[in-house]
């Protein structure tokens, strides 16, 4: 009987396992993965918020439709994820060549305070030029991230200083202004350059 | 008595240099490498440095501080992305390499924070990191300053 007993258990725990690794797999790969249901962006096209790009024109979401675009969130004050995903995406696009030429990318902000168009202008001017940087008052930078699902929390450092916490993804629209797909933080390149590609695909299907 | 050096080229030099006296002939116990840093924009944002560290001796060491003329509070960082992709960054704390291990600074992960520069990270330019370790030996390592644009010590 105790054998028995033991061999039940055992039973579970292979059940437990197996529910555990579907699990894994539902949150990393499958149809959980990345981009939870109520947590995708908005189309482009349902956004409304105002902001300056880094050469003093006015934008907003309808800037952005016609052409696929890939955008994120950051600061210029960031030492380490901001650069990061700027020499990355600044890489993707020297990996498309002159596809890159047909999106947008920007920058957009999440420090207003501290990044004015200046800033942004000569931070932007350090990486591949076809990436745009945006900014603008608290309150539209606020709207760009409830449309796009992102969030950001200024947090004090120890210096005295203040650093944000914000989302590090990067977000891929087709030309019509529809969510794609993001690219994650730290995702290797031979996965993101497809990404890239199918929003540029997608504009594609829009035009015929 | 723990030993600490720069890098393993360093060692290899002074073996090929005829200069490996009994201290230097066994096995290094903290080795850094493939140090570098990105350059910064004025002195007003934190900057960054990135190596590996590798306990080669057979006694754990821990990473306990940083110092450097270069800035006036450095310290260990970790940048964490949770689930929702969202990044933050905090203090790391003692980093403690087990023996035979190693620890790497690397975008996105622990890296070298460097708050309140004294001066601007120029591109080209070099600065001295000390490490110190809780059993009061040191390393100091000449970092280069890269690019902005920087990705890796080779770019
Ligand atoms: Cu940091």
């Amino acid at each position: 009987m105790r054998r028995r007993a033991i061999l039940g258990y055992g039973a579970a725990g292979v059940g437990a396992v197996a529910l555990m690794l579907f699990v894994g797999w539902w949150q990393v790969d499958g149809p959980g993965g990345a981009e939870p249901v109520g947590q995708r962006p908005v189309a482009l096209t349902e956004m409304d918020f105002r902001l300056t790009d880094h050469e003093g024109n006015a934008v907003g979401p309808e800037t952005l439709i016609g052409r696929p675009t890939m955008a994120f969130f950051g600061f210029t004050y960031c030492p380490d994820v901001c650069p990061t995903t700027l020499s990355d995406i600044s890489g993707w696009l020297d990996d498309l060549g002159d596809e890159a030429d047909e999106m947008n990318v920007v920058f957009i902000t999440v420090d207003p305070e501290r990044d004015t168009v200046e800033t942004v202008a000569e931070y932007v001017g350090y990486f591949h030029p076809g990436i745009r940087g945006w900014t603008g008052p608290e309150e539209q930078i606020a709207r760009v991230a409830d449309g796009f699902r992102a969030t950001y929390e200024r947090v004090p450092t120890e210096s005295g200083d203040y650093t944000m916490n914000h989302t590090a993804s990067v977000f891929l629209f087709a030309a019509s202004g529809r969510f794609v797909t993001m690219i994650d933080y730290h995702e290797p390149r031979e996965f993101a350059v497809p990404k890239i590609r199918r929003a540029l695909a997608e504009e594609m299907e829009g035009a015929t | 008595m723990k030993k600490y050096i720069l890098t393993s080229t360093l060692a290899a030099l002074l073996t090929l240099g005829g200069l490996s006296v009994p201290a230097l002939a066994g096995p290094e116990d903290v080795v850094v490498e493939n140090a570098w840093s990105r350059a910064s924009i004025g002195m007003n944002r934190p900057g960054a440095a990135y190596m590996k560290i590798r306990n080669t001796g057979d006694e754990p060491v821990t990473l306990i501080d940083l110092t450097t003329p270069l800035a006036m509070m450095p310290e260990i960082h970790e940048t964490k992305t949770n689930a929702e992709g969202v990044s933050s960054m905090s203090p790391a704390g003692e980093i403690a390499i087990a023996p035979g291990e190693s620890v790497a600074l690397e975008p996105g992960g622990l890296h070298a924070m460097l708050m309140r520069l004294q001066e601007p990270m120029t591109e080209g330019d070099t600065f001295p990191l000390t490490l110190l370790f809780d059993d009061g030996g040191e390393v100091t390592v000449e970092v280069p300053i890269l690019g902005i644009a920087a990705r890796g010590p080779e770019d």
